[in-house]
């Protein structure tokens, strides 16, 4: 029954935009981050979304797949606070690139996404429903 | 009284074609944030009068193989040949998923399939009907 890849499509679709969210998370959290594992400032993380073919119905279904998370290349945010210990000679201290504004609509935009496939779901699995009440009563 | 299936057959295959649509618009809609993806779907009318004509592909051509290794060509989608959507607002990333349309066609396809439905669930009821009346 081929109404069952869509689960496949919407699930992997779910899939990708919960680790969207998951990046967006951890950018807001780490907006201050001053000083990371490696010892630079926190930079933000993106993820970049790939169309791949799901089920085995060839070119109909399309599912999602996060291909890579990639570090954004935007320059830190230079603030001058000369008191902290890891500004640099000049007084400036890095912070991380991590745009809060575009994070908020990133994360409005996955969590919007993630409703809609939650709905395309309901609705093939409304349509299984009715196909199986087909012949009662 | 002729064959069954004959019936429904045709409801069986537009159901089969409101399925294939149902994929399409749920990959356009899965890959709406996706960079370069382009929307599809398929001349539901069309694919419909090649399901009914029994042409598998629209216009009836299909690579010939003539060796172990030759891969038949095709889109694999049966009698629905899949087009891209046309643009009505471009996308920086590339992609062309409106999702007003996507979701209007969705609800469109599924309520059209729930007719469907119905319809072959009136047919089995008035073919049921048929057989009790000759009991009494």
């Amino acid at each position: 029954m081929s109404l069952f890849t869509v689960f496949q499509v919407s699930s992997s679709a779910m899939t990708a935009q919960s680790m969207r969210l998951n990046a967006v998370a951890s950018n807001l959290a780490n907006a201050d981050s001053v000083v990371s594992a490696d010892g630079k400032p926190y930079r933000a993380k993106q993820v970049v979304f790939e169309a791949t073919p799901m089920g085995n119905t060839g070119e109909l279904s399309k599912g999602v797949r996060v291909r890579q998370v990639v570090d954004d290349a935007s320059p830190p945010r230079m603030v001058y606070d000369p008191k902290n210990p890891v500004a640099d000679e000049k007084g400036y201290v890095a912070f991380p690139n991590v745009n809060v504004v575009e994070e908020m609509t990133n994360m409005i935009s996955a969590s919007r996404s993630y409703q809609t496939n939650v709905e395309v779901m309901n609705t093939a699995k409304t349509m299984l429903l009715r196909t199986l009440s087909i012949g009662q009563g | 009284m002729a064959n069954l299936e004959q019936h429904v057959s045709v409801y069986s295959q537009a159901l089969n074609l409101r399925t294939q649509r149902h994929q399409v618009l749920a990959s356009n809609i899965a890959n709406a944030d996706t960079p370069n993806y382009k929307a599809r779907d398929f001349n539901f009318t069309t694919a419909m009068q090649n399901a009914l004509s029994g042409r598998a592909q629209a216009g009836g051509i299909a690579l010939a193989t003539t060796s172990a290794g030759h891969i038949s060509g095709g889109s694999g989608g049966g009698a629905a040949q899949l087009q891209f959507r046309k643009e009505t607002q471009s996308a920086v990333d590339g992609n062309t998923v409106d999702m007003d349309v996507e979701r209007a066609q969705i609800t469109d396809n599924a309520m059209q399939y729930q007719i469907l439905t119905q319809l072959i669930g009136d047919k089995f009821k008035g073919i049921r009907s048929a057989l009790a009346s000759t009991n009494s």
